[in-house]
Parts: structure tokens; C-alpha cells; sequence
């Protein structure tokens, strides 16, 4: 980068990196919207999740149901979005609502 | 030196490529010629492989103007369940390498996150008919009705291309494979995953050898993952494999059975005081491609594309700016996981130009001898009858001029990860998300 970024003080340096560098500036930008990230090693988390990368679930048979109801999904299921029930009745397996699939954690999730 | 051939004496002309063909496709995960060029194949996010072939209007001619035609399609890969891990094994194809041609059919090798196989491609244009103990419709003849006796004899029947698998190498990989390379030895070929590279031979499928690995002992000292890897062109012994940390190292397998200790590292050194949190993430390299003599190798990164002497270690001899603009964007692209893309980049037959992809369905080639460059787009318009496409400007900031774009106005989910150009002629593929382009230099 341009050579001013070198002759100046520690704080006037920060204040033109900003001003020099639009990646520091972004970067400025990142770190205010999530204060925490960086403060573990993001190097290995990021490269951890990425060995791990795909969906996971339960077991074999909870992927087995996942990829038929992916086949069934043209099919005009007349599934209503089922409510939670509470108290009035010991509910019934038809009266829950379908098990969400567990979430990749988002790499700004802390 | 460079070749002539195609275009202006030994060039390309950038501004002159005209489509040829188009096909809408699932998810375009993979695309690459054969070492002749006649033949093309994709691989899609649902484990498929299409093979388009090139029809030449006049043979004698080879400067026509040629499409590309739906040659074979076949389904590669499955998805598959991991029980250990309850991890589901996608049947994306992440890359397609073609086997030299040695017979009449071809073979290629296909492979997802942890299967590679290898696929025969052949023709059937002739069958065998008259035979004396079958109808034609293959029900068995009354014996006692045959009098007379008759040679059967090869009839001309429509074209049947069919692609069978050959061999399956499974099991070999615990993380998921990146990158196959086929050795100049046409016996042994190179699979690599996030943290180990192995090596097969062509015939055997029940083992293969690791010849890096650099998984640590603990896990929570992991700092950087391999990202490509390729066999070089004409040298069996060496191949070079990319980092996530922007380095390249060359391995001469002579040199000892494991190759965890590198002949070459090719590492451009960093100004400190420019280190940004994004820092290590753009100079992740996601892929790196020997040019054709061997001399050299490109590498591609979030930002640019860079050339490398192998003799020269310390830094590329060249780098290309891909989309510049898009440093003071990295807040948002981070935000949503595009700065993760992994973007392919090829070089063109005599090794002048490269070509890399974009977003905003945008592709860059790069003229290494003429130092021009150029960015056109693949999109439905570039597709009109004998249209040369247009080149695009990108405005990065400031008044924004007629025909350009701004960068607010770049689409990021029209990227453009996979490109590749016709080994011999100035004939390219590019892949959208869902669509592919050929594109060939028109010839006046």
C-alpha cells in the first residue's frame, strides 16, 4: 500500500488506515456488528466447520424420512402448520409439529 | 514461444467470441474438455454427468463455427448415508478428470466428497443379426423348424453411446475430496482431501497409497487445509497441492514415500501492517492449474489470479486483479458466505490467455502477451445468432458512466465457479449456476 501509511503515528496510522485501506475499513465494519468474533481462534473454527461440512441428523433413520419427504414434496400435502399444544390434552404424535432439522451453527454465532 | 493459431498471429482476440451453444442444466458442479476437445463433460449437484460432443460442420475445416451436442448422460454418483458420522454423503460431482485416449472409448474419472470411479464411454453403432437359434426380438427359435443355416452378420443400427462404470476406489478418504489429477504416467492418479492426499493406480481398487498428509496430531492446531492439488503435465514425480493459507507447495515423490515435507513452497510474502481480519480468508487459494508446458502454474485466489515460475519461489511472476472492487465489499460478502466461493480458473492451449469466473454471471480473460484483459457476461442475451459479446465495465465507486455497472448492482448469486477452454481452439465453456455457454473466437 501507499507509502503515508508508514510515516505517521500509531493513531493518526489508524485513523488513514481507514482512510488507505478499504479492507481495514471493512474489517472495521465487521467488528462492529459482531463484537465477539475474532476473539476465539476464527482460523480453526471456520476450518473446523468446514471439514464437518453437510447436513447432519439423527441417524439413518431420520435421513431416510428426510429424503422421502424431499420425494413427497410435489405431492399437495394438506399439512396444516400444526399449533403447540399446551395443557389442555396429553398431546398425541399427529398433534406435534415436525422436527425442525438441526442447524448448521452460523460462523458469527458466538 | 506461442503458437499460432486461431485469430490474429498467435493472439486471441478477446472482443470477438460469439456463442455456439447453450444447455440449461441442474446445478453445474464441474466442466472440462477432453485432451482432444471433442468431447465435453459436466458434472451436476445431483451426481449426473453430461457429455457434449463437437459437431463440425465441415470437418476439413476446423475453424467453423461448432456446437456442442448432448453426447451421453449418465447418473454417477448417489447420495449415500455416512452412519458413523450421521453425516449425509452428497452425490455432487466435484470434479471430472479425462483419461488420455488409448482405444476406441473413453474414460474419465468422476468423483463426489469421498467415491471416485472410473467411467467407459463407448459407442455402439452396429449389432449382430441373423442368428439361426434366436428371433430378431431375441425369443428362441423352435429347433425343429430350422432347415437351413446362416452366418450372422454386423448391421449399421442408430448410435447407442454407453457409459459403464469401470472402477470404484471407495473408503479412502475421511475428509472430503477437492481435486483428482491423472498422472502423465497414464497409470496412477492423485485424489485429495482437506488434510491427505492419496495415490492410486488405475487398475486397483482396494488400496492406494497417502503420500501427504498433514493432519496434526491435535486437531485444535489446525491452521491451514489443502484446497487443490494437480499432477504436473509431463513430470510424473511432481505435483503441487494449494493451501487455505495462500501457499503452494511442489513435492517430488521421489524424494521419499511421504511427501509431508515439501521440494518447493511458493508463498508470496505479506506486508504486516496490511493484515486484516479478511486477510487469510481471500488468500485462501481455490485452485491451482499447471499451464500446458509445465513452466509455470496458476494460482487463483478470492481477489486475483497469479502466475508462478517454478523456478521462482518467492513470489508469482505475474498477478491479475479479477474484481478489485470487491475489497471494499468484504463486510457483506463475508456476511453472506460468498467470500467462501471457490472459483476455477483455466489457461487457454498455447498458454497466452487465462480465464477466470466472476459474479453478476461475469468471466475475466486475461491476456498474458498482449496485457489486455477483458470481462464479458454469459447470460441468455450473449446468445443471439452471431452477436460477439459485448465487454463489461464495472464502476467501482464515484460517477458511474454510460454502460457500466455499478458494484451495488452486481448479483452475487450469478456466479460464475467453473470455466474451461477447448485444449487446441479458442473455444470455451462456462458454466452459470444453472446453465452452460459455449462461446467460440469468431473466425471472419
Amino acid at each position: 500500500m501507499s507509502g503515508e501509511v508508514e510515516a505517521s503515528s500509531e493513531e493518526q496510522q489508524e485513523m488513514q488506515d481507514t482512510v488507505v485501506s478499504p479492507e481495514k475499513a471493512e474489517e472495521a465494519k465487521l467488528k462492529a456488528r459482531y463484537p465477539h468474533l475474532g476473539t476465539r481462534p476464527g482460523g480453526s473454527d471456520l476450518l473446523r466447520k468446514r471439514l464437518q461440512k453437510g447436513q447432519k441428523y439423527f441417524d439413518s433413520g431420520d435421513y431416510n424420512m428426510a429424503k422421502a419427504k424431499m420425494k413427497n414434496k410435489q405431492l399437495p400435502t394438506a399439512a396444516v402448520e400444526k399449533e403447540e399444544i399446551t395443557g389442555d390434552h396429553i398431546p398425541t404424535p399427529q398433534d406435534l409439529p415436525q422436527r425442525k432439522q438441526s442447524l448448521v451453527a452460523s460462523k458469527l454465532a458466538v | 514461444m506461442s503458437v499460432s493459431f486461431g485469430g490474429d498471429e498467435g493472439g486471441v482476440n478477446l472482443t470477438n467470441f460469439v456463442c455456439t451453444s447453450h444447455h440449461t442444466a441442474d446445478i453445474i458442479s464441474t466442466v472440462e474438455f477432453n485432451h482432444s476437445g471433442e468431447l465435453l463433460a459436466t458434472g451436476d449437484k445431483g451426481g449426473r454427468v453430461v457429455i457434449f460432443q463437437q459437431e463440425t460442420e465441415n470437418k476439413s475445416q476446423p475453424q467453423c463455427r461448432s456446437e456442442y451436442n448432448v453426447y451421453s448422460t449418465f447418473q454417477s454418483h448417489e447420495p449415500e448415508f455416512d452412519y458413523l458420522k450421521s453425516l449425509e454423503i452428497e452425490e455432487k460431482i466435484n470434479k471430472i478428470r479425462w483419461l488420455p485416449q488409448k482405444n476406441a472409448a473413453q474414460f474419465l474419472l468422476s468423483t463426489n466428497d469421498k467415491t471416485i470411479k472410473l467411467w467407459k464411454i463407448s459407442e455402439r453403432d452396429k449389432r449382430p443379426e441373423g442368428y439361426n437359434l434366436k428371433e430378431e426380438d431375441g425369443r428362441y427359435r423352435d429347433a425343429s423348424t430350422i432347415t437351413t443355416l446362416r452366418v450372422p452378420v454386423f448391421r449399421p443400427m442408430d448410435l447407442m453411446v454407453e457409459a459403464s462404470p469401470r472402477r470404484v476406489f471407495a473408503n479412502a478418504h475421511t475428509y472430503h475430496i477437492n481435486s483428482i489429477s491423472v498422472n502423465s504416467d497414464n497409470e496412477t492418479y492423485l485424489s485429495a482431501d482437506d488434510l491427505r492426499i492419496n495415490l492410486w493406480h488405475l487398475e486397483i481398487t482396494d488400496r492406494s497409497f497417502n503420500i501427504v498428509d498433514i493432519k496434526p496430531a491435535n486437531m485444535e492446531e489446525l491452521t491451514e487445509v489443502i484446497t487443490a492439488a494437480e499432477f504436473h503435465p509431463h513430470q510424473c514425480n511432481t505435483f503441487v497441492y494449494s493451501s487455505s493459507k495462500g501457499t503452494i507447495r511442489l513435492c517430488d515423490m521421489r524424494a521419499s514415500a511421504l511427501c509431508d515435507k515439501h521440494s518447493k513452497l511458493f508463498e508470496e510474502p505479506e506486508d504486516p501492517s496490511n493484515r486484516s481480519f479478511f486477510s487469510e480468508i481471500i488468500s485462501s487459494i481455490s485452485d491451482v492449474k499447471f499451464s500446458h508446458n509445465g513452466r509455470y502454474m496458476m494460482t487463483r485466489d478470492y481477489l486475483s489470479v497469479k502466475i508462478w515460475d517454478l523456478n521462482m519461489e518467492n513470489r508469482p511472476v505475474e498477478t491479475y486483479q479479477v474484481h478489485e472492487y470487491l475489497r471494499s465489499k468484504l463486510c457483506s460478502l463475508y456476511e453472506n458466505d460468498c467470500i467462501f466461493d471457490k472459483f476455477e480458473c483455466c489457461w487457454n492451449g498455447n498458454d497466452s490467455v487465462v480465464m477466470t469466473g466472476s459474479y453478476n454471471n461475469f468471466f475475466r480473460m486475461l491476456d498474458r502477451t498482449q496485457r489486455r484483459d477483458v470481462t464479458l457476461e454469459a447470460s441468455r442475451e450473449s446468445c443471439k445468432p452471431r452477436q460477439v459479446l459485448k465487454p463489461r465495465r464495472v464502476c467501482a465507486g464515484g460517477k458511474r458512466k454510460k454502460d457500466e455497472i455499478s458494484v451495488d448492482s452486481l448479483d452475487f448469486n450469478k456466479k460464475i465457479l467453473h470455466t474451461a477452454w477447448h485444449p487446441q481452439e479458442n473455444i470455451i465453456a462456462v458454466a452459470t449456476t444453472n446453465n452452460l455457454y459455449i462461446f467460440q473466437e469468431k473466425v471472419n
